[in-house]
């Protein structure tokens, strides 16, 4: 597989297109520093509305920056956004809902006052809030705990007292850090699904991931960030269809003109012949091998998937640190599973 | 947006009140103050019964035949006319002629009957009395003793005339002394007051941080907002506490316990003094409060709080002595520096306000102070963001006043 490192990507972001109306999310050239550590180096994303967009790269890449810095809660040392329309994100802070990669509510609250307090800081009145509170935990089969404290209840169950108290306001926009990391494969599964069901809403849902096939599962977008940096942003799609389909190709015969038509740097095992499907097409490979009379026994050519698409686009160091990544929360999950 | 501000204020306000209030230790926060006062009001009583067990000096009497009587009978005659403290005579031996009594002797001796304090014996005879006694108290007695011999030795029975009396309410420089005892007074209570509850400010921060949810508080609301709701939730705890300690003290006073002092009415009358004395009290709260929870929120453990408690337990005592300090002093610059420095003037103000009976620097001084509570909360805020939240520019003073968004990229 042909391995182009980000450095050389240049593309423009396929939602660069989208008016900067019909984006929920614009944002460019962020830069942030931390005592001389550039954390995040002119980030540029473009969210649109209505969309679910996830921020892949590994630990340490800069998702969590750029969250903070498009929630507001950090400013940029040099660079733009704009969120729900307005460059101030605290001003349309009521019609966003966050939930931070480290979870934390106050523990001597009730369930159903913490979501309550959650909604009041987005502008629900309490009466409301409280009223919401219930019917949410009722919802989603947790209704016994609404009277329990936060220190009463499991971390999996107060975790998801905090998503609930994400969206209790119903916000436009929901950001989630990690969403994924410490659920179990259960739970990870219901937050897809709810995830899912805000976008047909028409929230827009930006969030943070190592995890490639949660954004690939889920989101319609994506921006890939390592080292700072926003090597691509854009559909999914966009992602994959930056690498050639891949060839596999099981031939009768073993040599004779036919070999012309396939490219140097193929591998061979047996039968097989593994390559990148070349510029010109499948057409013109599938007649020239079969006038070169390959004796063609089986051909599939497949899409390259995001994870390919990442290292493309990443570069594999990058690539590694998102395994390690996603190596080390698995690790953590289970750490905390046995624990418990 | 100054709508929603205060919104925000007061949802954290709420919260943070209601999870003092309801909480178990708030118990022990109502009754904390009152324990002292408990023990100092055992410790009173108690020390006053010893007292008054233990320091009843007599003054024993060894005269010839019955001038020890006529002695103990003028002392009766004048005890009641004279001031300051007269003590009781008894008379310890009637002396045939010739004979002696060895005073000294008395005095050294554990107890004599009948005279169990014996702190003094007057020996000699009326014309020629003879203390015996310690330096102090011949020094003390000394003049009553020549006066009541010389009535006891007087022929005849004296009568004393009725002195009409023409009592005059004050008088000017004891109305200064009275008012500056009363200014004093009020700012030795906001200083007690701010002392014991502006410090608990300090540590506000800590559990937000401690629990995570700081990083939630940070995306709703501004963060000026969460530290004026934390600052006037423990300023409505602190009056909750100071109704409570009020009440009972109130009680302690219905049920006959003996008052504090009645202190000299201030300049600006009892009402208004009080009304005033309430409004400065908030008013150093919010300024020492605002000042503590900038402090206290760079310190990211409750370890840290209490290393900071100490600098800032001194801080206040500055600011008191500083405030005193110029109440000695009126209409110097040092006074006006005190007014003017912003945590000094609520002290400073309220002295004012029992030794000057104009008003309008009250109303200057609350809004003038007010307007520093806002600054400090703004700065607070900032360099929290800055330094805990990590935000703002990497480098660069001007940065702290600037908007939000840089428009470079643009």
């Amino acid at each position: 597989m042909k391995i182009e490192p980000f450095a050389s990507f240049t593309g423009t972001p396929v939602s660069d297109n989208v008016p900067s109306a019909e984006l929920a999310i614009e944002a460019r050239g962020l830069v942030k520093r931390f005592d001389g550590f550039t954390a995040v180096d002119g980030v540029d994303i473009s969210v649109p509305r209505g969309s679910i967009y996830g921020i892949l790269g590994p630990n340490g890449a800069g998702k969590t920056t750029t969250l903070r810095m498009l929630l507001g809660i950090i400013d940029p040392d040099s660079g733009y956004r704009r969120v729900l329309g307005h460059e101030r994100p605290t001003e349309v802070a009521r019609r966003i809902g966050y939930l931070p990669e480290e979870r934390g509510l106050y523990p001597a609250m009730k369930a159903s006052e913490a979501i309550a307090f959650l909604a009041a800081l987005r502008g629900v009145p309490l009466k409301e809030g409280r009223r919401r509170g219930r019917d949410l935990l009722e919802q989603h089969g947790l209704g016994y705990a609404a009277d329990r404290q936060i220190r009463q209840l499991s971390k999996g169950m107060a975790q998801q007292v905090q998503l609930l108290g994400t969206l209790v306001h119903e916000p436009d926009l929901v950001v989630f850090d990690e969403p994924f990391s410490g659920l179990d494969a259960l739970n990870q599964g219901k937050l897809e699904r709810m995830i899912r069901s805000l976008a047909e809403r028409g929230t827009t849902v930006i969030f943070s991931t190592h995890v490639i096939a949660h954004a690939e599962r889920l989101c319609d977008q994506i921006a890939i960030i390592a080292g700072g940096k926003v090597p691509f942003a854009g559909p999914v799609d966009a992602a994959r269809d930056r690498l050639r389909p891949q060839v596999r190709l099981e031939t009768r015969a073993q040599d004779g003109p036919w070999r012309a038509a396939i490219p140097a740097d193929a591998r061979h095992e047996g039968r097989f012949w593994f390559f990148t499907l070349p510029e010109s097409g499948v057409e013109p490979l599938l007649r020239a091998l079969i006038e070169g009379d390959a004796g063609i026994l089986s051909l599939s050519i497949e899409r390259p998937g995001l994870h390919d698409a990442f290292v493309s686009i990443a570069g594999e160091a990058a690539a590694r640190a998102l395994e390690e990544s996603a190596q080390e929360a698995a690790e953590r999950a289970t750490e905390k599973k046995g624990r418990r | 947006m100054l709508r929603h501000h205060l919104a925000a204020a007061w949802v954290i306000a709420r919260r943070d009140f209601c999870a003092v209030i309801f909480s178990k230790t708030f118990i022990f926060f109502l009754i904390g103050p009152l324990f002292p006062v408990f023990i100092g009001a055992m410790a009173a009583a108690v020390g006053s019964q010893v007292s008054r067990d233990i320091d009843r000096p007599v003054v024993g009497i060894a005269m010839p035949a019955h001038q020890g009587d006529l002695l103990v009978a003028a002392r009766a005659g004048l005890a009641p006319r004279m001031a300051g403290f007269v003590p009781e005579y008894t008379v310890l031996a009637r002396l045939a002629p010739g004979e002696t009594f060895d005073a000294r002797t008395v005095l050294a001796s554990k107890g004599v009957k009948g005279a169990p304090q014996l702190a003094a014996v007057v020996t000699g005879t009326l014309d020629k009395p003879v203390l015996t006694a310690t330096s102090e108290r011949v020094d003390q007695w000394r003049g009553q003793l020549a006066l009541i011999a010389a009535e006891a030795g007087a022929p005849g029975p004296r009568t004393y005339p009725d002195v009409i009396e023409d009592k005059i309410a004050t008088t000017a420089a004891k109305q200064h002394v009275d008012l500056a005892v009363t200014a004093q007074a009020g700012q030795v209570l906001l200083f007690l007051l701010t002392m014991l509850l502006a410090g608990m400010v300090l540590s506000n921060l800590v559990e937000e941080k401690a629990n995570k949810i700081i990083e939630v508080l940070a995306a709703s609301i501004p963060m000026d907002a969460l530290f004026l709701g934390k600052l006037f939730a423990m300023l409505a705890v602190s009056l909750v506490g100071i109704a409570v300690w009020g009440s009972v003290y109130g009680l302690l006073m219905l049920a006959g316990m003996k008052s504090i002092p009645l202190l000299a009415t201030p300049s600006v009358g009892w009402p208004m003094f009080c009304l005033l004395g309430f409004l400065y009290f908030a008013m150093a709260y919010l300024l020492l409060g605002s000042l503590f929870l900038s402090i206290g929120g760079m310190a990211t453990t409750v370890r840290e709080v209490q290393t900071l408690s100490m600098p800032v337990t001194m801080m206040q005592l500055m600011v008191f002595f500083f405030a005193s300090y110029a109440l000695a002093r009126p209409g110097t610059w040092i006074e006006t520096a005190s007014q003017v420095f912003p945590v000094s003037s609520p002290f400073a103000m309220l002295a004012q306000a029992a030794q000057s009976p104009v008003l309008w620097p009250h109303l200057v001084a609350l809004v003038y102070q007010a307007v520093w509570v806002g600054v400090i909360i703004r700065v607070g805020a900032q360099l929290f963001r800055r330094t805990v939240m990590k935000s703002g520019p990497a480098r660069g003073r001007r940065g702290w006043f600037r908007r939000p968004v840089a428009a470079t990229a643009r």
